[in-house]
Order: structure tokens, then sequence, then C-alpha cells
């Protein structure tokens, strides 16, 4: 059992408050990414599960044992850095074994518990160079080496990928994946790319300002992000918020937003619950619409709407068009060579999967 | 046990400082106390040794009605001044030469470099004979034909700070140009090659871009060279011994004179505090600003 | 584009632009060999004039090469010189020290190594302020210190001796020392340390295993530092040494400073380069850090 339950955790220097009350908790072979822009605390938050910063309220349980008094080496965990935090005096196979040593393993267990880490991230090859002789892919395996020889309950991993360029970062983020899969140890992970959240995670804490925007599997937080801040932050091209208004018939909605020079288009087909219809009929809301759910119509299906593009972006396998709608610029992902800049296009929308979000809270309406 | 954990757990906590609380202790006492100790002195009427008695201002007031000292604050002016516009100057100079991607590069900063490695002792030592009016570069001077050349200002009064100015630059400059040419591999190429490309001509750069970038550099060397200015001492004590006469006796060598060898030592503490207030003057703002950048950096 | 442009215009230019690279060369070299050889001068004189019997000195050219070379003066400064009343040469002050600046370049670089890490790697509340204390001993006039000093040196028994200035030494080196290492450490990653925490790795282990291991360059540049000021050191040992345990400077300055009989230049030049060689060797040896050592207070980053 490798539990990790984030008990109402505060932060605070002095006046200024990191983490606001941060509750988060997960079960065992789960993988939480910790995802937010820099600043947003999650670095913060992983230190403190560590056990390399206080914590100033709350509590961190592991395995469902209280760590907050621990030093780090006493509560089992293994940790990858950033900058990977080589030892660079000492080769890789002193660099993993090192934490053995220390706590007093054998020579011949030390070795041999080495020899089937190298052997699972396939750098056995590399047990005697030092650090400096290593490419940033290298090193990244033996961090990983390092923390494995640990068995801990939890592994933990401080944006193990933002120092690679960008082919080796896809498949070291492979790489951990299948680490998950085959070790199925607990999993904590701090990154500000989106893209390795919803690849990676099996939960993902979005946050901001020291605050959990949202605690979900991968694809609801994809699906049915709870605010507009995190609609924005995940996704890439980010979610189209577009303000307008609804009509409701039913549990059903039509969106209504303002086209430039156009009669203003209707959205149909928008499922709302009971209280939220009643709450939000005909008032002015945020409507989301991720750049997929647009396709090319044809103008005579219900729910088309006629749009002038402005720019077209190939992106190879789609291409962006982009143009206005609501008032605001608005991306959508279209087969190529569909649409053309600076001429009008009628495009269909995808309404099972749009969402809508009160226009002063920001916050979702389910 | 839970009370064993946190009373260890609470000495790492503190292990740190008290590692590092001897050095502490040690640099508080011989530095601030030690100097809040001399500042005692100079208010008392301590001669030969130190009596704990409140004299009041009376050895600064005797400091400052002693002609020597008054000889000492003017040759440190004097000294100070063309120590510093030269060995600035003649570092830049060297540090900006040194820059053209010139071969042995290595070898001459190796060569202008070396006198910092010399005691100031083995400096004055070998200056003072270089600069013998009988057997020094005088006489080779007069040897090669120009008889009336004499370069005798070792045994001019008037003169001999300037042979202190003279060994001092030779030992000091090349201190300056390792900072400037430290100062100028940091400035970023690309702002060279964009005033090129604009048309700027060479010496226009330099000028206009490049020295203005080194003022860091050149904010520490005026700053590290005062210091050594203000403590001059061995190299006074060597080349001239404060002579001829008072003629190059500078604070430092006044200060040491009057405590050790004419048992003035509230004198000398007056002195010594004079000395220290200067320092401070100009090192304490230069490493504020020092600290605070680095802080923000 | 660029190329063709380039290859239009041919020879007049191109030829002419060569001939002012060559003409700007010359002001670049010339300068630069001119003041090298005004840095060598004294650095000559003292050898050729160290290697001249006394007749050729008061004689001939003082700038010229020996016509007779003999090390009678360098005998002579390192065995039989007379400092005061004592006639031993320089040897026993070259040995003094010795025995002066080897503990007190050890003991002065060991306490500056952990100081900089617990400045950088522990810090505490504080920190930066215990920080500016060490860093303003390093700017310290030490004519401010002279007299309590030789008061507390003369309380601990330690008056005049080749321990009291080890003391003195290391009491105001550590300012530098730590200096040098916090500087150098502030640039290693913290991460290095919260991984070795993770490890299971304590204060000293992280210290002794990951951290000094690393340090080798600015521990090389501390020794230099340290070894050349102190051995260079006047001030200290001419104010709290007497006699038999005068550091070589000392003893040094009092064989120039001798007025009795004809003046023998060449052994004051002998045992000025017998004095300044220990310090030039390691200048030659590992000058690269001795720089690294001048400009480390100086310019930031």
């Amino acid at each position: 059992m490798s539990t990790l339950e984030i008990d109402r955790v505060r932060k605070t220097y002095g006046n200024l408050e990191v983490l606001k009350e941060v509750s988060i908790s997960i079960g065992t072979g789960d993988f939480l990414v910790l995802l937010g822009p820099s600043g947003c605390g999650k670095s913060t938050l992983l230190s403190m599960i560590a056990g390399l910063e206080n914590i100033s309220d709350g509590e961190v349980r592991i395995a469902g044992k209280v760590v907050n008094e621990l030093s780090p080496k006493d509560r089992d965990i293994a940790m990858v850095f950033q900058s990977y935090a080589l030892y660079p005096t000492m080769t890789v196979r002193q660099n993993i074994e090192f934490g053995m040593k220390i706590r007093g393993v054998p020579p011949a267990q030390r070795d041999k518990a080495a020899r089937s880490a190298a052997d699972l991230l396939q750098i056995t090859h590399l047990l005697d160079r030092k650090p400096s002789q290593l490419s940033g892919g290298q090193r990244q395996r033996v961090a990983m080496g390092r923390a494995i020889v640990r068995q801990p309950k939890l592994f933990l991993f401080d944006e193990p990928l933002s120092n690679l360029d960008a082919k080796l970062r896809v498949d070291m983020r492979t790489e951990i994946k299948r680490l998950h899969a085959r070790l199925g140890t607990t999993i904590v992970y701090v990154t500000h790319d989106q893209i390795e959240a919803m690849t990676l995670a099996t939960r993902v804490a979005v946050m901001k300002g020291g605050v959990v925007q949202q605690l979900d599997d991968p694809q609801t937080v994809y699906d049915r992000p709870g605010n507009v801040y995190v609609a924005k932050f995940v996704g890439s091209p980010s979610m189209n918020i577009i303000p307008g208004r609804i009509e409701v018939e039913g549990t059903t909605a039509t969106a209504i937003v303002d086209v430039a020079n156009r009669p203003a288009a209707r959205i149909p087909g928008i499922g709302l619950s009971s209280q939220a219809a009643s709450t939000y009929a005909n008032r002015k809301v945020l409507i989301g619409i991720r750049p997929e759910l647009f396709s090319v119509g044809n103008g005579q299906a219900q729910g088309a709407i006629s749009v002038d593009v402005d720019v077209v972006e190939p992106t190879g396998p789609d291409t962006l068009a982009v143009f206005q709608l609501g008032g605001v610029e608005v991306t959508a992902r279209l087969p190529p060579k569909q649409v053309n800049a600076r001429s009008s296009a009628t495009l269909a929308v995808d309404t099972s999967k749009v969402v809508l979000f009160d226009q002063d809270s920001e916050e979702l309406i389910n | 046990m839970n009370a064993a954990k946190s009373f260890s757990s609470r000495l790492a906590g503190w292990l740190p400082r008290i590692v590092v609380a001897p050095s502490l202790l040690i640099v508080i006492v011989t530095v601030y106390l030690f100097i809040l100790w001399t500042g005692v002195i100079s208010f008392t009427s301590s001669k030969f040794v130190p009596v704990y008695d409140f004299a009041g201002l009376e050895q600064f007031i005797r400091l400052w009605a002693t002609p020597r000292w008054h000889t000492a604050v003017a040759n440190l002016f004097i000294f100070s001044a063309l120590f510093l516009m030269l060995s600035t100057g003649i570092g830049l100079l060297m540090a900006i030469l040194l820059d053209q991607n010139i071969r042995a590069e290595g070898f001459l900063r190796a060569v202008y470099l070396y006198p910092m490695a010399l005691s100031f002792i083995v400096t004055g030592t070998a200056w003072k004979w270089i600069m013998n009016p009988g057997l020094g570069i005088q006489k080779v001077v007069n040897e090669l034909g120009w008889t009336s050349f004499t370069f005798d200002w070792i045994t001019d009064p008037k003169m001999a700070i300037y042979t202190v100015v003279i060994a001092g630059v030779w030992q000091s400059s090349g201190f300056a140009m390792a900072i400037f040419l430290a100062g100028l591999r940091g400035i970023d190429n690309s702002v060279i090659k964009a005033a090129q490309i604009e048309g700027a001509s060479l010496p226009l750069i330099y000028r206009q871009i490049i020295i203005p970038m080194l003022r860091p550099a050149m904010l520490s060397v005026i700053v590290l060279l005062s210091y050594i200015a203000i403590k001059s001492f061995d190299l006074v004590l060597a080349l001239t011994n404060g002579g001829p006469g008072s003629a190059t006796e500078l604070p430092s060598t006044f200060m040491f004179s009057a405590t050790f060898r004419r048992n003035q030592m509230g004198v000398g503490a007056a002195s010594a505090i004079m000395m220290l207030m200067t320092v401070a003057a100009i090192i304490i703002p230069y490493l504020y600003s020092e600290l605070r950048e680095r802080n923000n950096g | 584009m660029a190329n063709a442009l380039s290859q239009q215009k041919p020879t007049v230019e191109s030829i002419s632009r060569q001939n002012r690279i060559r003409i700007g060369r010359l002001f670049i070299y010339g300068p630069l060999a001119v003041m090298a050889v005004l840095y060598l001068m004294p650095l000559w004189v003292m050898v050729v004039t160290s290697l001249k019997p006394l007749d050729e000195i008061y004689g001939g050219s003082f700038i010229g090469l020996p016509q007779t070379v003999t090390l009678d003066a360098w005998r002579s400064a390192w065995s039989q010189a007379c400092i005061g009343t004592e006639c031993t040469g320089l040897r026993p002050y070259f040995v003094n020290s010795l025995l002066m600046v080897i503990p007190a370049v050890v003991l002065s670089t060991g306490i500056g190594a952990i100081n900089g890490y617990i400045l950088t790697k522990w810090r505490f509340p504080g920190a930066n302020f215990v920080f500016g204390l060490l860093l303003f001993g390093c700017f310290l006039p030490y004519q401010a210190i002279l007299i309590p000093m030789a008061r507390t040196l003369g309380l601990l028994g330690l008056a005049g001796s080749i321990p009291g200035l080890v003391f003195v030494h290391v009491a105001y080196g550590i300012c530098f020392t730590t200096l040098f290492f916090r500087n150098y450490f502030v640039s290693l990653p913290d991460e290095l340390t919260k991984a070795a925490m993770v490890d299971g790795a304590g204060f000293f282990r992280i210290f002794w295993s990951v951290i000094l291991p690393t340090s080798i360059p600015i521990i090389v540049v501390s020794c230099i530092w340290q070894f050349t000021q102190i051995w260079n050191d006047f001030l200290f040992g001419v104010s709290f040494t007497s006699g038999g345990n005068s550091p070589i400077t000392v003893a040094l300055n009092n064989i120039v400073n001798v007025t009795t009989g004809r003046k023998q230049y060449n052994v004051d030049m002998a045992a000025a380069m017998i004095a300044a060689i220990p310090t030039l060797l390691v200048y030659i040896v590992a000058g690269r850090y001795f720089v690294r050592g001048l400009t480390a207070g100086a310019v930031k980053g």
C-alpha cells in the first residue's frame, strides 16, 4: 500500500502564503501530476511531500503515516530532480549506489540492485562513466536509476523533462510511462507542460496561485474543465472561450453568439442539468468550445455558422483557422485545405462537448 | 523514542549554526570588538601601554596638530589619486589591447600580473635599487651619453612620494588589467557586431559602448585599489622607510611608528580610527550594492 | 547575397584593408611589448644583480649581464647575512615562514570551506547578515586592530610566537576563504544537496562526499590566495614578532635596511629573490587559479 494524502496543507513564508489549504489524496499506483505555471506552488508542494520544506499547517500522510516531522530519508520516497542533481564527481554506479551505501547495504547487494536498475533503464554500459560524459537523456536515466534502487513507496519527479530537447522529451515521456506501468509505484510528478500531464497522469491537479483548481483524471480535466483558467491552461491551442447567451428549452440550451457583419450564430443542443437550465435561462454565459469541435459543415445544416476566416495556419495533419466570433478571436482545428484565409466559411460545431461557464465566477456550469 | 527523535532532529536543525558559530565568534572578536577596543584607546591618554582613563578628544586633537600626520594625509591624497589614475588607465589600456585576439596573450597576461604575487617588501627592495641615484637608472642613462640626466627622486623629499607611486603602479596595474579583462570577456559579442553593422569604428565602439559597459568592473577596480592605497604600508617601509625625513609618511606608517616606535599609543589608535573611517566610507556602500545586486540576480 | 557583394569589389580595397589591419596590429603589439619589458625589468635587474660580484655592481652597469657569474650573494643571503645582530642568513626565517604559512593555509581554507557550505546550502535566518559581517573583514585596514591584537596575543601567551601569527592569519583569512567558497557553492545547484538528503546523507556526509569532491578548483584558489597573502605579509610579522621568530619578509627588510659598511646590493637582491621565489613558483605553476582568487571579490558572476 502506498497512498498519499495531502490534508489541508498550507505553506507560508512570513506573511506570504504560497499554498492555501491544499488537499489531494491518491491511491496506490496512481500517477498524480501537479500541473501549473511557474510560481503556482507545485514545486513547493512536492518539496513538502519530500521533506525538503517544512509544512506550515496541515498533514501529509504517506501510506497512512503522518510524515510531517520525518526527514526525507525516513519518508520512504525517491526523487528525480529537474537538473538531475547527479553527484558530479561520482561514476554512474556510485551515484546509483550512494543512498544504499549510506543505509549500510552490503556491497554485493548494492551491486546487484544497481545492475538490475541499470538493465531496466538500459544504461549498463554507462555504469563506469562520470555524469559529465553523459548526454541529457542518459543523465535523466541515471537519475531515475538512482530513484528506482530505493524501491520507495513514492516516486517524486520535479519537472524531470524540462531540460531535454523536444524529441528526447517525447521519448523519455514514454519511458517514464512504461516504468510506471512496470513498477506500479505511486508517482507524484510536477510539470508546467500540459501534454506531459495529459499523457502520463491518472490524476491531474491543476494549480494556480497556491490553490488546486481542479483534481480529476486527465480526460475529465480536458473535457469538462472546472473553470475558465483550467480550460485555457490545458489543451493546445487552448479552448475558445466565447461570450454569448443561452436560450433554454427543457434541459437543452442553444447558445447565441454575435458575429460581426452577420446575423447572430445559433449553436443548439447543449446539454444542461435542470437546475442549471433554470438558473441560466436567457442569461449571459461564457461558451467553451475546443478547436477540434469545429468541422467544415454545409450551409443548410442546423447549427451551422458562417464566419470570415482571417488567418489559416497549416500544422501538417490539421489546419488551424482563426476568425472572430462573439467579439473574440477563435481558433478551429480543421482538416487541411478546406478553408482559405480572408474568405468566408461555414462551420459546424459538435455540441455534445461544448461547455458553459458562469460569466462572473468563470466556474463550469453543469 | 519520539522525544529522542525530535531532539536529534532539532540538533540537526541547529548543526549548521553551531558549526559556523566559532568562526563568527572569532571574526566578531578580532574584527568588531577589536575595532571597538581601538576606538576606546583613542579616547584615553594611553602612551606605552593602554590605560583606560577618559581623555576625550585629546588624542584626536593631538593627531591633527601633528605636522607629520598632515604630511601623511597629504601624501595619501597624492599617492591615492595618482596610483588610482595610473593603475586604472594602464590596466584598462592593457586589457583592451589584450582583448584584440592577440598571440601570446597568456604569456603577456602572466607578465603583467606577476608583480601581484610578490611581497610589497620585495617590490620595495627592487625599486629602491633601481631608483638608486648613484647606481640605478640614472647611472645607466648617464652612461648611455645623456650625462645631465638625473633621477634622484628617492632622495628628494619633494619627489620621493612619486617613487612610491611608480612602484605601486608597477605592482598593481596588472590587477586592474585582470579585472577589466574579465569584464571585457563578459560582454556579449553580439553587441559589438551590432555596432559594427551600424558602421561604428572600433575606437568609437570602445568609447561609446564597451567602456561604459565596464562600469561594474571599473567600480570594483577603483574600490579595491583605494583600499590597497589606504593600507599601503610595507611598500613605503621597504622603499623609503617613510623618508627622506618624513617625506613619504602615509597614515599607515604613521600609525605604526606612533604606536610601536614613539610610544604614542593613543595617537596611534586615533589615526587608526581615521583610517578605518576612510576605508569604511568607501567599502560599505560598495559591499552593500554588490550584495544587493547579487541577491536580486 | 552578402557573398556576391563582397566578391564584386576585389583587390584595391581589400589590400588597403589588410594593410590597415597590419598597421593596427602594430599599435596593439607595440605598447604590449613595451609594457612587458617594463614589467619584466625589475625582475631582470634583481636576478642579474644577485649574480654579480660586488665590485662589478659598483663599477659596471646595473642592467647588463654579469661578467662573472657568482652565487656568493645567494649563499650569503641564505646562510650568512646579518639580521640585526644574528648573522644566520635568511634560512631560519624561511623556515619560520613555512611553519607559519602551512598551518594557517590549511586551517583557513578548511574553515572557509565549511562556512561557505553552510552559508549557501544550509541557510538560516540571518545567514546573509553573517556573510556581510565576514565580508567586511576582507576590507579591514589592519591598523585598526593592531593594538588590541598585540594585547590579546600577550594575554594568550602567544605574543611574538609563530602560533600567534598563525592565529592572526587564520582569523582574518577566514573572511577571504569564506567569500571564495560561498561564491563557488552558490553556483552549485541546491538540488544536489536535496538529492543527497533524499538519499539519506546528513550535514557532514553531504559536505564530505558530495560538496568537497566538486570543490577542487576553489580549494586550489583558496590555498594559493592564502599562501600568497600570508607569505607576503609584513605588517603582522613586524608588529607581533621580533628577533628569531620573524617571518621572512621582516628579515628581508632588516637585511636591506642595514646601513653599516659598504652596501651589499647583490646580497639584498638575492635575499629579495629568496623571499619571492615561493610565491613566484606558485604563480608560475598555478597562475590561472591565482587570477581567479584576485578577481573573486571583484567582478560579479
